[in-house]
């Protein structure tokens, strides 16, 4: 990352900059169960959510700056959601998609269910819903894109987030107000 | 040629001289050695979280063992601690694509063994709801076989037709994905007003677009030449492993428990069973595509018959089965679903099991892929319609 780790970039260059990066997220879809389908319906023409600058077309983790983890984690997937998360490349987010990557859904008493993806990688935005509309991606992304938009990258790289958001709970949606 | 030793210089990251397990095959130049390739738990080529291992001899498949496991959510033990209204929003999402049908079997199981009385109306209104349900499932198999053999346009095609069917079954039962819709006894609520209208003239654009499907799918050349005469599977091999659903159907056999054993109202109309010739991935795929037609057919017909009434009937606070076991069976997208109900008289079942078409269907994977080359078993892992939670549970 050369300089940008090290200091903190002039206001008027952090804007133009994040601008850029929130509008060009290449997201690599880790679709596990169900919230899969939404997730696809949601990148197919009625919601197509690469009019918001996400594409969904990343040819592997490592060409991935966003990991949508959609569906039941289970315990013996775990390890390579982990192993995958880890190969992309910083800077990267996540947004857990759907009940079950959140905190483990309808499978909460299940003895094979992880009970939350943010149990083994960190998570920047949580869409809650079993599962969420397509539309409630397309919020979670914009709440992404605001975080972008105001973070600082030094801050990134040395690895302090802020707080990740939940749409719907301590968050007010995105859309209001638009 | 190179003077280096042709069996040193195949062997992949190995220094030359190196002890290696390959072993090897043929003799002259082109010996080639083994080689595992793993396929999943995450590849864009299966859908949802299956993993393959295929032995390579070269571009050749000498056996392919498919691993399953990574999608097991314990449906079977969870149902023991849900109650029998509870237990319908977990079945639904074993297999994803066919919520409805899957609920269907758990709430006729119920009924079974209370002995309850279902009203017409609830009958006749699942059948539509269940065969709405059925296509938007071949839909989305359409969608991503096309995208797996390289083509990305039906999938959108296929959406087009999804969103407006789960729009119109959204109004009636509030759920895109899980409808949540029956209950022992019947349906949850009834129709909203105009909902038949909707469903005909739905079912008219649909079926005017199928020719789409037809054109730009089945009649694609690329598309016949990667699937025509690929992974035949014969009818009695297929009945001997328990294949059902479109892909049995594809080998000519027209087993279909809502003909051959008629549950609901399935027995009053006419219901016909597309069937393929030498079961390969293309009969496959057209049956699956018929089957749309089929499924448009009885939609139709359904729409003559759904009579005025009540949708359910009244339930006890406390919904309990008596003590005994029945055996449900009924026609899932995929293929026959079977629920196994136990109950020792409680307000939970006392065990569940359940008759999953997908593993079924996926035990014909090694069968078929024995001897093909590596891009054929790309087309057949498709063909074999699977849904990995439902083969997983
Ligand atoms: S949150 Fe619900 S819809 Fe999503 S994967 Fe879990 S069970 Fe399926």
């Amino acid at each position: 990352m050369g300089l940008m780790d090290q200091v903190e970039l002039p206001q008027p260059v952090k804007y133009v900059f994040n601008w850029g990066r929130k509008y060009s997220l290449w997201c690599f879809n880790f679709g596990l169960a169900c919230c899969a389908i939404e997730f696809i319906a949601a990148s197919t023409s009625r919601h197509d959510f690469i009019r918001h600058g996400v594409i969904p077309f990343a040819h592997g983790p490592r060409q991935a700056d966003l990991l949508v983890v959609s569906g039941t984690l289970t315990d013996k997937m775990a390890p390579a959601v982990k192993r995958l998360y880890e190969e992309m490349p910083e800077p990267k987010y996540v947004i857990s998609f759907g009940s079950c990557a959140n905190c483990g859904g309808p499978y909460w008493d299940s003895y094979s269910v992880t009970k939350g993806v943010d149990q083994i990688i960190p998570v920047d935005v949580y869409v809650p819903g079993c599962p969420p509309r397509p539309e409630a991606l397309l919020d979670g992304i914009i709440a992404l894109q605001d975080r972008i938009q105001h973070e600082s990258l030094k801050d990134r790289i040395a690895g302090r987030r802020l707080d990740p958001v939940t749409l719907g709970a301590d968050a007010p949606l995105a859309l209001e107000g638009r | 040629m190179s003077d280096l030793d042709t069996k040193e210089r195949i062997q992949p990251g190995t220094a030359p001289g190196e002890d290696v397990a390959f072993e090897i095959h043929g003799d002259g130049d082109f010996p080639t050695a083994d080689m595992s390739l793993s396929i999943g738990p995450a590849h864009p080529a299966t859908h949802g979280v299956f993993r393959i291992v295929l032995e390579m001899d070269g571009e050749r498949v000498r056996e392919a063992r498919p691993v399953i496991g990574y999608m097991h959510r314990g449906f079977e033990k969870l149902a023991e601690y849900r109650d029998y209204r509870q237990i319908k929003a977990l079945v639904n999402r074993h297999d994803w694509l066919s919520g409805f049908s899957n609920e269907l079997g758990v709430a006729l199981a119920v009924e079974k063994m209370m002995e309850m009385e279902v009203p017409d109306r609830a009958q006749w209104i699942r059948m539509l709801i269940a065969e709405w349900n059925r296509i938007l499932n071949h839909l989305m198999f359409i969608g991503s076989y096309a995208i797996e053999l390289g083509a990305i346009t039906p999938m959108f095609y296929a959406f087009r037709e999804r969103e407006d069917i789960q729009h119109l079954l959204e109004s009636a039962t509030g759920g895109r994905l899980h409808f949540t819709y029956n209950q022992p006894g019947g349906l949850k609520i009834d129709l909203p007003k105009g909902f038949l209208r909707e469903s005909q003239r739905l079912s008219t654009v649909v079926r005017e677009r199928l020719p789409d499907y037809f054109d730009l799918v089945l009649g694609n050349e690329i598309f016949q030449g990667r699937t025509k005469g690929i992974g035949p599977l014969p009818s009695d091999v297929a009945l001997s492993i328990g294949v059902t659903g479109p892909t049995l159907q594809a080998t000519g056999v027209a087993e279909d428990p809502r003909v051959t054993e008629p549950y609901l109202k399935y027995g009053e109309i006419d219901v016909p069973v597309p069937v393929g010739e030498n079961g390969d991935s293309f009969d496959r795929f057209s049956c699956l595509l018929r089957r749309i037609q089929a499924s448009l057919d009885i939609i139709d017909q359904v729409h003559d018959h759904v009579p005025p009434g009540p949708v359910n009937s009244k339930l006890p606070k406390m919904v309990k089965a008596p003590e005994g076991a029945t055996y449900v069976r009924t026609e899932n997208p995929l293929g026959q679903l079977g629920y196994w109900l136990e109950s020792d008289g409680g307000r939970t079942p006392w065990r569940l099991k359940m008759r999953t078409p997908s593993f079924s269907n996926v035990q014909a994977i090694p069968y078929l892929m024995e001897g093909v080359l590596l891009p054929d078993a790309i087309s057949i892992l498709g063909s074999v319609f699977f849904v990995v939670g439902d083969i997983d549970r």
